[in-house]
């Protein structure tokens, strides 16, 4: 085995964008782990899922239609959950299957399914391009920064809304910042492990930080190295042995989280 | 002394009841109000109402002569203290993120530390808040409403699920803050003793505002200690 892989510049396309949404994924996870909201991600990724048929079937490029569905459903779901009085779980449910039977049945209309859906399913890092790199980034670095901007804010209505309120936050708009932060990284995420495994993303890397029992940024810092990793040797990993990077990310990442807990129940993990 | 609340015919009317009925009093800067009154007496929906929580009221609250319904100033003066403060168990929050959430500056870390030796759990400040006991995290909740130098602290009924010793501690942590420190209280608590030791003011509610007055004056009117105790017995009665 050689070195020869990290010469590429697809290769170099993939890594730098991996990074990216894994650090994003970690941050934005964090906060809908905390929220409850942990299968949020993935309602979301499937209701793009809809998107991306629709973009396909149009013939507009894929991502602009998945970013519109995803934060259209975002703000929906929200309104509903608020409106109507249905439980979070509920909610995402209901958002979940009408994103992937509205794509369902927009693939018939268009002919079956074609290469083109399967690359949104499961990701395609590999064959990431220039454009979509530098998408990635801008979007990581607007996102980090508005979560930097308002973090107290962010951190304390995520922890407690009612006190956060009385102390003058708009709760409100900070829940439909998040949700919107969220959609954007949804669609951002799609090329990297496909609509399928999202969640694992936003969930996994976040879980195992959290059994770390450290503060808040410690928490983030453990989680956001944690996801690189496991997108880094995923990527690698899976380029070698010719197999699948999204499921090899993402296998990575439990891999992490089960030594994390083998750890923990072995009493290593011993309490600040 | 300036009004540091000032609150006129506040009436909230839920579908089928009243659940405060034009209540108007006032307290004045550097008060410590203890707030008594039977189960679903109100209490709740009166701090709800000028915590701003709830605006679906009637009449008018006024902290420091502003209407909070017409200014947000007022935020920034009160330091509130829940009942029982709700959080994920698992939040990897430490001590000193919680106090630090109720920072509205700049982080000032001088400024936790200083607030957590005078509350006693400096040495808590790397711990996780969920490996915390009741009397512990109940003085973590008053730190950090205590970290932005408030002028009014709200209390709700801040000693259920706490051990006495504990609350002994909590009692002096009160009395100092408000005598030393001139910070008006507004504490509701249904320990009739402890409100008598502590409290200069006592507001005795039940939707209505059944007294409101200098404590003395209301715990040496037998008569109305009785009457309240009855209240509050048969609405005891009524819940069992």
């Amino acid at each position: 085995m050689s070195f020869e892989i990290l010469t590429y510049s697809f290769m170099h396309r993939a890594l730098i964008s991996g990074i990216a949404i894994a650090i994003l994924c970690s941050v934005i996870g964090l906060f809908l782990v905390l929220r409850r909201y942990s299968l949020f991600g993935d309602a979301l990724a499937h209701s793009s899922f809809g998107g991306i048929a629709l973009g396909l079937f149009a013939g507009v490029y894929p991502l602009w239609t998945a970013y519109g569905v995803s934060i259209i459903s975002a703000l929906i779901i929200t309104k509903i959950k608020d409106r109507y009085n249905i439980s979070g779980d509920a909610s995402i449910a209901v958002l979940l299957s009408s994103g992937i039977a509205t794509g369902l049945v927009i693939i018939s209309f268009s002919g079956g399914f074609s290469i083109d859906i399967f690359s949104f399913l499961f990701g395609s890092i590999l064959l990431i391009s220039v454009n979509d790199t530098v998408l990635i980034l801008a979007l990581t670095g607007g996102i980090l920064i508005v979560i930097l901007l308002l973090y107290r804010q962010i951190l304390y209505s995520t922890f407690n809304e009612e006190q956060a309120k009385v102390s003058g936050i708009s709760v409100e708009k900070i829940n439909y910042l998040i949700i919107f932060m969220a959609g954007l990284t949804v669609v951002t995420s799609i090329q990297l492990v496909g609509v399928l495994l999202i969640s694992a993303l936003f969930v996994i890397p976040n879980v195992t930080a959290i059994m770390y029992g450290r503060g808040f940024k410690q928490t983030a810092i453990i989680s956001i190295s944690f996801s690189v990793f496991s997108v880094l040797s995923g990527i690698l990993i899976s380029y070698i042995f010719d197999i699948t990077p999204a499921g090899t990310i993402v296998l990575f990442s439990i891999g992490l989280l089960a030594a994390t807990m083998g750890i923990r129940s072995l009493g290593l993990l011993s309490k600040k | 002394m300036l009004n540091a609340v000032e609150i006129s015919n506040l009436t909230v009317k839920y579908p089928e009841v009243k659940a405060l009925d034009d209540v108007s009093f006032v307290v004045k800067e550097g008060d410590f109000l203890g707030i008594i009154g039977p189960n679903g007496a109100g209490k709740s929906t009166l701090f709800d109402s000028m915590l701003g929580l709830n605006t679906t009221y009637t009449g008018t609250i006024k902290f420091f002569e502003q209407d909070i319904k017409k200014s947000k100033k007022y935020h920034k003066e009160i330091g509130y203290v829940p009942q029982k403060p709700e959080f994920e168990k698992n939040f990897p929050a430490t001590v000193s993120d919680v106090v630090r959430m109720g920072l509205r500056t700049e982080s000032d870390e001088n400024k936790i530390d200083e607030i957590l030796q005078q509350l006693w759990i400096h040495e808590l400040r790397n711990r996780r808040i969920g490996e915390l006991s009741g009397g512990q995290l109940q003085r973590v909740f008053i730190a950090k409403a205590l970290v932005n130098n408030p002028k009014i602290l709200i209390l709700d009924e801040p000693v259920t699920g706490v051990d006495q010793q504990s609350i002994e501690l909590f009692f002096s942590i009160l009395k100092k803050l408000n005598s030393k420190q001139g910070i008006t209280i507004i504490w509701s608590s249904h320990d009739l003793d402890a409100v008598n030791k502590l409290a200069n003011h006592v507001a005795c509610l039940n939707r209505t505002l059944f007294f409101h007055g200098e404590s003395e004056k209301f715990f040496s009117d037998d008569e109305l200690v009785k009457q309240y105790s009855e209240a509050s017995m048969q609405e005891h009665m009524h819940h069992h």
